[in-house]
């Protein structure tokens, strides 16, 4: 298992687990986050941080700190 | 002939074009304002259709239901409370799976319901094929497709409104989402204790208010203290369901409900998703190899930004030389027609000449607003706050508040307003308290007539420049801030990047001209009044004599003279004497005064005595040098916020601690910055 902050530019991975508390854990779940999920890394920001994600057909930014908490099995 | 009147409410996620089939429904027919208490905005529409009148309340962007934050709650409460006919949720077809959790949400408020799918030439461009009547046969509610850049499928929607309203639709039905045998021998067991008072069952569902208990919904909590007889027992029995369910599934119960919901989800999009797998580019990932690049996508960033000024500044001088002469031409018309005297100096030189001064930058302001408008609805903005996130992270601000950051270019009030998206409260304090170090565009005329004037040649840069400076210091001062006053966490970066979309024209002129609109208000008004004022105590007291021109009646010697002279001390290390010190003192009310009140202030005639029309040559004879002239504009730049920022300011914080503070700290970093410019110019030679 892996937090999804280490993973690099093209992998692809499986949602595992999504941290975290309250209002940040609410709007991932909201946004498409569960468990069992498949995502993909489009590119990290110029300053390697935020990263951008493919999740369910759309694209999302999330900063490495928060991508931390979620916890990811590569594909 | 009496017509019938339908409420009908637009939802959806940001994104979804939502704004743009409210614009084709409704047109230029809309009414904005605020939601009573908060400063979310409120848009408001009316249609007439055949026998009805239609009127659509625009509710703002959402994702979910779970009011967390300022705009989730205003949806939810107006939905609840108001009780409108219809609500129709616009959805983005090229998205379905994670729109529909919005529509779920709104399934069980048991409302009546329409799904717009917009957008969908995009969604079968990409090999998406919708069984429309399937969708809607499963989830109990009508469903339109739409194209709402296109205008297609909104008359469509219309006439569904209307059979909707009217029940008249045979495919609405309520239907529930079920969410497994453990949860829903809870919901029962929290609905039985909620029967015991039959009031809340007229007023809300009772499984939904349940299902809200489990999620430990705060707002349904605080709804339970309107009925005391039975709130200790509720929250005693969802404390009781919450802790079975994480027995039972060793997790919290919020994310059991979020992934039964994304089931029912993917169950409904098995049997209505056929997805052709085609060999499409994804257009918008492509045009994002070079826009969010790692290595030029802040600089193709920086060069929109500064195009969008020279556009501002160049673009904009070409209409304004004209709307220049008309006003002049006014000016003349009225002198022509009224007798000399007090009346006619106070129409031609205190309104015309104040208000006019002002009108003639609308040209430039549109324009700002053209490029905002665009940024925003071609899906450029969320790709600036992923440029700018770590950037904007290391000052500990959210690459979100580089949007109301953003805006502040063109008005610090509605910016202020638009920091209510931050959900975390030290981040909208910060970035409500610098913003106004972002110049706004009543700022804009000031540089443009004083760089113009001192930096011919160079205006662009100069003006780019100032920007620069604001920019500079906010960052200081929000990293200072941050580290003395806001200690602590900032709010979390989820973050949606749309598609990149074409904007309609429409769309544009739409939002153009909303903030065109407030600028031609503020000019009718505030300014209006400030230029009155202005001119009074610069004509009063009468028959004063002028050492410098004996025939003609100036500014000395009047009341605002005096003021400005009795202050004129504190500011002449700036490099600035009296008139600039009035003109400072008259745009507290409005940056935008400061220029008309210099149009009242520098002498009309020069030392043979000759009419000098244009405010620029005359400020050219004033004495005032280049470097005092920047040294001006950057004291403009920081000094106090406007009055309507500040009273801005004072609702969002709810004290009126943080304006003052905003005023306080404004002066001390104007007078310091400013000091040290004027300074180290005169050493170097301007």
């Amino acid at each position: 298992m892996l937090k999804l902050s280490e993973l690099k530019e093209g992998d692809k991975a499986v949602i595992v687990k999504v941290g975290g508390m309250g209002v940040f854990r609410q709007r991932l779940l909201e946004m498409g986050f569960i468990k069992g999920t498949e995502i993909f890394i489009e590119k990290y920001a110029p300053f390697k941080d935020p990263m951008e994600i493919i999740i369910k057909g759309y694209h999302v930014s999330l900063r490495v700190e928060e991508a931390s908490y979620i916890e990811v099995d590569m594909q | 002939m009496h017509k019938e009147t339908i409420r009908a409410a637009l939802i959806g996620n940001p994104n979804s074009g939502k704004t743009t089939i409210f614009n084709e429904m409704t047109g230029a027919r809309q009414k904005v304002g605020n939601w009573a208490g908060v400063t979310v905005e409120k848009k408001e529409g009316r249609i007439e259709h055949n026998d009805h009148n239609i009127e659509i309340t625009d509710l703002p962007g959402t994702y979910s239901l779970t009011a967390y934050t300022i705009e989730e709650i205003v949806s939810r409460n107006f939905i609840l409370d108001e009780k409108p006919d219809v609500v129709i949720d616009v959805i983005d077809s090229s998205n379905l799976e994670r729109s529909l959790y919005l529509a779920t949400q709104l399934i069980e408020l048991d409302i009546k319901l329409i799904f717009a799918l917009n957008m969908m030439d995009i969604a079968t461009s990409k090999g998406h094929h919708i069984d429309r009547e399937k969708l809607a046969a499963l989830l109990g509610v009508p469903v339109v497709f739409t194209v709402g850049n296109k205008g297609s499928g909104v008359e469509d929607l219309v006439e569904k409104i209307v059979e909707v309203a009217e029940d008249r639709n045979t495919v609405s039905r309520h239907i529930h989402i079920a969410y497994g045998n453990e949860v829903e021998k809870e919901i029962r067991n929290i609905q039985s204790v909620i029967w015991r008072n039959p009031g809340i069952g007229e007023k809300y569902s009772t499984r939904w208010l349940s299902l809200k208990l489990i999620e430990s919904d705060n707002e349904v909590i605080d709804t339970l203290s309107f009925f005391p007889e039975i709130a200790d027992d509720v929250t005693k029995q969802a404390e009781q369901s919450k802790a079975a369910i994480k027995e039972i599934y060793k997790d919290d119960p919020e994310i059991i409900i979020s992934d039964q919901r994304y089931g029912f989800i993917n169950g409904a999009l098995k049997e209505c998703l056929k997805i052709k797998s085609t060999n499409r580019i994804d257009i918008s990932q492509k045009v994002d190899l070079f826009l969010t690049n790692r290595f030029i996508g802040i600089p193709i960033f920086i060069f929109f930004i500064w195009c969008m000024f020279q556009a501002t500044f160049k673009l904009g001088a070409i209409p304004a030389d004209f709307l220049d002469a008309l006003i002049g031409y006014a000016g003349e018309g009225v002198s022509f027609i009224l007798p000399a005297g007090l009346l006619q100096d106070m129409i031609v030189n205190g309104i015309i000449g104040g208000v006019g001064a002002v009108i003639v930058f609308l040209p430039n302001i549109l324009i700002l607003f053209f490029f905002i408008a665009l940024f925003e609805d071609t899906g450029y903005m969320a790709r600036a706050a992923f440029l700018m996130d770590k950037f904007m992270h290391i000052i500990g601000l959210h690459g979100r508040s580089f949007i109301p950051m953003l805006m502040g270019f063109g008005c610090n009030a509605p910016a202020v307003m638009a920091t209510r998206t931050l959900e975390n409260e030290n981040d909208r304090l910060l970035s409500i308290l610098i913003n106004p170090l972002i110049s706004c565009s009543a700022r804009l005329p000031v540089y443009i007539l004083v760089a113009g004037t001192f930096f011919p040649q160079h205006a662009g840069n100069a003006i780019f420049s100032i920007y620069a400076i604001g920019i500079a210091l906010a960052i200081l001062i929000g990293k200072l801030f941050r580290i003395i006053l806001f200690k602590g966490e900032t709010a979390p970066f989820v973050m949606e990047l749309p598609p990149y979309r074409m904007p309609t024209i429409k769309g544009l002129a739409i939002h153009m001209w909303e903030r065109g609109k407030i600028f031609l208000q503020k000019a009718t008004g505030m300014i209006l009044i400030g230029s009155i004022i202005i001119w009074a105590l610069s004509t009063f007291p009468l028959n004063r004599h002028d050492t410098d021109y004996p025939d003609s009646q100036t500014m000395e010697g009047s009341y605002l003279s005096i003021l400005g002279k009795s202050i004129a001390p504190v500011l002449k290390p700036l490099g600035m004497d009296w008139r600039e010190t009035v003109a400072l003192i008259s745009g507290l009310a409005a940056k935008e005064i400061i220029v008309s009140t210099m149009g009242v202030l520098y002498p009309g005639k020069n030392n043979n005595g000759e009419e000098i029309q244009k405010l620029s040559a005359r400020l050219k004879h004033s004495g005032m040098t280049p470097a005092a002239a920047f040294s001006f504009m950057v004291f403009v730049l920081i000094y106090t916020p406007c009055l309507a920022t500040l009273a801005v300011m004072k609702r969002e914080t709810n004290s009126w601690k943080w304006p003052f503070f905003a005023v306080g700290y404004s002066l001390v970093l104007a007078w310091v910055t400013s000091f040290m410019i004027f300074q180290t110019g005169k050493i170097i030679g301007f």
